[in-house]
């Protein structure tokens, strides 16, 4: 199934969509600023419609199936979080619009800071981080800021365990600071003996995803944060995976000094194929004056009578600003519109049944695939996607081949310390059906894996288009559309 | 995997010839299985550097991984393959001739006999597994 | 809620794993944290929280209610109602980055498409999938050049007329890096420089000189100049664009850009106080492996039917992990769709009529408050769809009095510089009709009275 380009769809002197003629004198632009030809494809609204029609049905979607991408918190999102960010009243608010014509987007944009605080532990918060990418840039430059403020010049270095994502690491190198690797222990804990050797006056902080990225909670967290603290450097707080800990433990409270929020994993504001997603950050009081600016706050106490006015304010040391005005808004609404409709024990439950059907999904495959760490998993759990006696199978091949059975694959090949990893979060929106379904098709595939590998070689089979050329594609670097008057 | 006798080997997995004060560098057949299709490489130096032992001299990219060159010993650049950038998938199919990435005039020969032989090299490569 | 457990599921699962309870799940937390006393308050049903959220939004007054004159950065277009309809299809929305091409060939060929729109509009030869919003785009294309000169030339020239909240992100965004020096002619956002004064800052220590076209004052530059002489020095020159103005104007790529950048807002994506919106950054070819961020290429599959993956990942942050040169991950995926399906619902003609519109209505608007007594319109050089009133009085004194006779004014320039007291920054686009622009002209007059 291929379908044409918009360019190929293209019938010069079509036209999607037209517009009132002027109703106002004529003015030129002056000849020598006009553009030359605009090599626009010309398609009618049909056409439109269909082309994108036709393309969303090439796309796996949660609302099309099961999608547990480790890491990534693929958890319905729902309908009703649509229907608020496009309220009109919301999406029709410039932006730097006169504050008293805003006070509703203020007033949720400030209740949404105070129920990520309370959630998380945390003093002070910032919304305005576009992403989690994002969220750890301000919050690494935050960590940096403040010790630059105290004089402490000497701290450079930002450890990072081995089991981290990607992100951690490029952060610091954006920062200027200098990234020390860390190793876990045999139980896939941070290596408490080579902390202690690391630990000294250069260390500025500790980057620490908990739970990891093997899915399992760090069982000496607080010992890890208190040798980091005692050596003077901050504990960074990735909040990815933030789906396991709601209403089970605030970040804040187990000594960590920053960390961001996704709120497109946590929060169910939809992915959208690659994003919007939402990244604030959220710090102890000592660090709330090095935030980016604005922070949304009270600017004018309310009385008896008015409620009190909400505005911008800049924190007094803030490391500015990361995004034009004040997030992504839309997401913020969203997430508002989850949290509020949870409550606190909506939310824990949340990360219980995520927590529950992780481990439970976990019990049906044990045996089959191999367990680098073998514990009580948190949301996500990791297994090996190979067998030492067909070792021409590969974890992307189970992956493909999972394609055939109508699942979307977990993330594969990360953690980086796993062999051959297969990453698995269910989250808890997935009822036990779905799983049972999901553990038959990997038992099935761990079975094919030893009787007929060549089918999983081969996979996947029935998707719109079969194993894609990527040397091919990277080579030749075709990156536009052919435009057909090129030829 | 080919590892061949008479060139120098360093743990980042370059291979070193060196002929009187010259030394051709290049990246040995085990780093190019690892890496799997290369489709980009860049020489990050220019003829006439100066470089010191141990400093990035070149990148090469496949489709899931990246990887750079590291000279390891010190030198002045007196050649560069420039064919290798519009070819880089030779570091797939020749690593040890066509694929040489760049010469050098040595600042101290005695810098290459810290290095490894391929005997060496082929056992260090063993304990790493594949 | 949506939860979907039945009790008797919960219990088998539970019994499946090996544990009596939920809670014992949880043991590797320290007791003294555990399930913590959450102080939110109660949930409520979809029904409360609709209107809930209903009376937050209507205590708002927005470009809805009101007629706006407000831009600076973004704007307010009409939105075919076929954008909002697609995209709120699930399959696009509720789906992840497309890591798994097989079963994202809707996503990435929906991405081809808008980087081969992105790079016809603004006349260059590649984009990306796009990045936070324009003014991360920026910060990316000084990253790019800072890149591209392996830190050798650790100058940008930023120019004084780019959007001030441009410059600060890209302040924040580069200050971390060895040596890198961000500079300006003048502090704070600027009318007073030229072209020129930018050209006098050169050197063979500037990697990149970054401009805006139109500038954040609606004006339009002349640039040829100031493109050669970076070029002759061996640097690059960015330029960060309006995409609607684009409709019509000359290209930066006519005019030599290397790198373009710029604000997708206006292309289908709802003015939403800010945000989501569109980063696109464009460039020629030769800096392709320089660009941060994702790129979708095309290929084959086995049976050589056209597909297209998401390529020269080996630059990014998960496998460059510290050695990448950003660490950006996501784009905006699905707000690059919507300006997807904007820009080929316009297609040539409606991008063409757009950008007509909003400069006729502009000079308009113009000309009539040029005539107001006291108004002056600075109108030194030609202007596209956003222009600068000297007012006679105080801007946020005016704009009171608009917005009780239901009008949002422009910007008030002096709160990004006091030397531009009384100045207003006034955007008129295509929603605007003729009557509104008299009704608001006659507003000025009255509101300057008081």
């Amino acid at each position: 199934m291929t379908e044409p380009t918009l360019y190929e769809l293209s019938s010069p002197g079509r036209s999607g969509v037209r517009f009132p003629k002027s109703d106002v004198p004529k003015y030129e632009l002056p000849a020598d600023l006009v553009r030359a030809d605009l090599p626009f494809p010309e398609l009618a609204e049909i056409d439109v419609v269909r082309h994108f029609t036709h393309l969303s049905a090439m796309n796996y979607s949660i609302d099309k199936g099961f999608y547990p991408l480790g890491s990534c918190t693929m958890k319905y999102n729902p309908k009703i979080n649509e229907v608020t960010a496009r309220l009109p009243g919301f999406a029709f608010t410039h932006p730097l619009q006169p504050l008293e014509t805003i006070q509703g987007n203020l007033f949720l944009m400030y209740q949404l800071q105070e129920y990520l605080k309370e959630i998380s532990g945390f003093a002070a918060i910032s919304l305005q981080p576009a992403a989690g990418a994002q969220g750890e840039f301000t919050g690494v430059k935050i960590i940096n800021a403040y010790h630059k403020s105290r004089g402490d010049l000497k701290r450079t270095r930002v450890l990072i365990p081995d089991s981290a994502h990607g992100t951690n690491p490029a952060t610091c190198s954006m920062v200027g600071l200098e990234v020390v690797h860390l190793p876990s222990d045999a139980r896939g804990n941070v290596d408490l003996v080579a902390l202690h050797e690391i630990c000294d006056d250069t260390v500025a902080g500790l980057m620490l995803t908990n739970p990891n990225t093997l899915g399992l909670f760090d069982e000496n967290v607080s010992e890890v944060i208190e040798i980091v603290h005692a050596a003077g450097g901050l504990v960074y707080g990735d909040g990815a995976n933030l789906n396991a800990l709601l209403g089970i433990a605030r970040p804040g409270d187990l000594g960590f000094d920053v960390m961001h929020f996704n709120l497109h994993k946590t929060f169910s504001t939809p992915h959208g194929g690659g994003g919007p997603g939402s990244g604030p950050v959220a710090v102890t009081s000592q660090l709330a004056d090095f935030l980016p600016s604005p922070v949304v706050g009270i600017v004018e106490p309310g009385t008896e009578d008015l409620p009190p006015l909400y505005g911008f304010t800049t924190p007094t040391m803030s490391i500015g600003r990361v995004k034009t005005f004040y997030g992504q808004f839309g997401m913020l609404v969203r997430a508002y519109t989850y949290i509020r409709m949870n409550g606190s024990d909506g939310l824990r439950r949340i990360s219980e049944f995520a927590v529950l059907n992780a481990n439970y999904l976990l019990s049906k495959v044990r045996g089959k695939y191999t367990l680098p760490y073998n514990r009580t998993c948190m949301h996500e759990f990791v297994v090996e996607g190979v067998w030492p006696e067909v070792p021409d199978i590969h974890a992307l091949d189970i992956a493909k081949r999972l394609m055939d059975y109508d699942f979307h694959p977990p993330t594969n090949y990360f953690p980086l310390i796993v062999h051959e990893a297969l990453m698995i979060e269910p989250t808890e929106t997935e009822n036990k059906q779905t799983l049972d379904a999901f553990a038959d098709a990997l038992l099935k595939i761990a079975e094919e894996a030893h009787t007929d590998p060549e089918l999983l070689k081969n996979a996947p089979h029935n998707t719109p288009v079969s194993r894609l050329d990527e040397v091919k594609a990277a080579k030749e670097l075709v990156l536009c559309c052919w435009l057909p008057e090129n030829e | 995997m080919n590892t061949p006798e008479g060139l120098k080997y360093a743990s980042t997995d370059e291979w070193l010839r060196v002929e009187g004060n010259v030394a051709t560098l290049g990246v040995s057949d085990y780093a190019q299985d690892q890496l799997s299709d290369v489709v980009f490489f860049e020489v990050t130096v220019a003829v006439g550097d100066e470089i010191q032992k141990g400093t990035i001299v070149g990148t090469i990219e496949s489709v899931k991984a990246a990887a750079d060159v590291t000279l390891p010993v010190s030198g002045k650049v007196i050649e560069i393959n420039e064919e290798l950038a519009n070819s880089p998938e030779l570091i797939n199919s020749d690593p040890f001739g066509a694929a040489w990435m760049i010469k050098v005039e040595l600042k101290d020969a005695s810098e290459a006999d810290s290095l490894m032989d391929a005997t060496a090299y082929s056992a260090f490569c063993e304990t790493r597994g594949h | 809620m949506f939860i979907p457990h039945t009790d008797a599921e919960r219990e088998a699962m539970l019994a499946s794993i090996g544990v009596k309870d939920i809670k014992d799940l949880f043991t590797d937390v320290p007791v003294k944290h555990r399930f913590p006393k959450l102080g939110l308050p109660k949930g409520i049903t979809e029904m409360e929280a609709l209107a809930e959220l209903r009376e937050f939004s209507t205590a708002n007054e927005t470009a809805a209610d009101l007629v706006s004159f407000l831009g600076a950065g973004a704007y307010q277009h009409y939105i075919p109602a076929a954008v909002d309809a697609l995209i709120n299809r699930g399959e696009f929305f509720s789906a992840y980055t497309p890591y798994q091409p097989e079963i994202s060939q809707g996503t990435l060929q929906a991405i081809f498409e808008f980087q081969t729109l992105i790079a016809n509009l603004t006349g260059m030869e590649v984009s990306n999938a796009s990045h936070y919003d324009g003014a991360t785009a920026a910060a990316e294309a000084g990253l790019m050049a800072y890149h591209h000169f392996r830190g050798k030339r650790p100058k940008i020239i930023i120019s004084s007329s780019v959007n001030p909240e441009y410059r600060e992100v890209m302040c924040s965004y580069l200050c971390g890096y060895e040596n890198m020096k961000l500079v300006s002619v003048e502090d704070k956002a600027d009318l007073k420089e030229s072209p020129d004064q930018l050209s006098d800052r050169l050197d063979d220590q500037t990697a990149l000189v970054m401009v805006q076209y139109p500038d954040f004052f609606g004006r339009i530059n002349d640039f040829h100049k100031l493109v050669r002489k970076s070029h002759e020095i061996g640097a690059l020159i960015a330029f960060i664009v309006n995409p609607t103005a684009l409709g019509i104007l000359k290209t930066p790529g006519e005019l030599g850009a290397d790198i373009v950048v710029g604000e997708g807002q206006p292309l289908g994506i709802p003015l939403s106080f800010g945000g989501p919106y569109l980063g696109f950054l464009a460039t020629k070819k030769d800096f392709v492996r320089k660009i941060s961020g994702r790129l979708v290429g095309e290929t084959v599959d086995g049976e050589g039917r056209r597909g297209y993956v998401l390529t020269l990942t080996a630059r990014e942050q998960h496998i460059r992990r510290e050695k990448a040169t950003s660490n950006i991950c996501s784009n905006q995926g699905l707000m690059a769709l919507a300006a997807t399906i904007y820009m080929s619902l316009l297609g040539k003609q409606g991008m063409q009529q757009v950008a007509d519109l909003c400069y006729q209505k502009a000079h308009y608007a113009a000309e009539l408050i040029n005539r107001l007594p006291g108004f002056e319109v600075l109108t030194d050089k030609p202007f596209f769809h956003e222009f600068v009133v000297k007012c006679p009085v105080d801007v946020d004194h005016i704009n009171q009095h608009l917005l009780e006779d239901g009008f949002l004014g422009g910007l008030n320039l002096a709160k990004i510089n006091p030397d531009l007291a009384n100045h207003m920054l006034v955007a008129v686009t295509e929603v605007i009709s003729k009557e509104d622009i008299e009704a608001f002209a006659e507003a000025l007059k009255e509101a300057s009275h008081d």
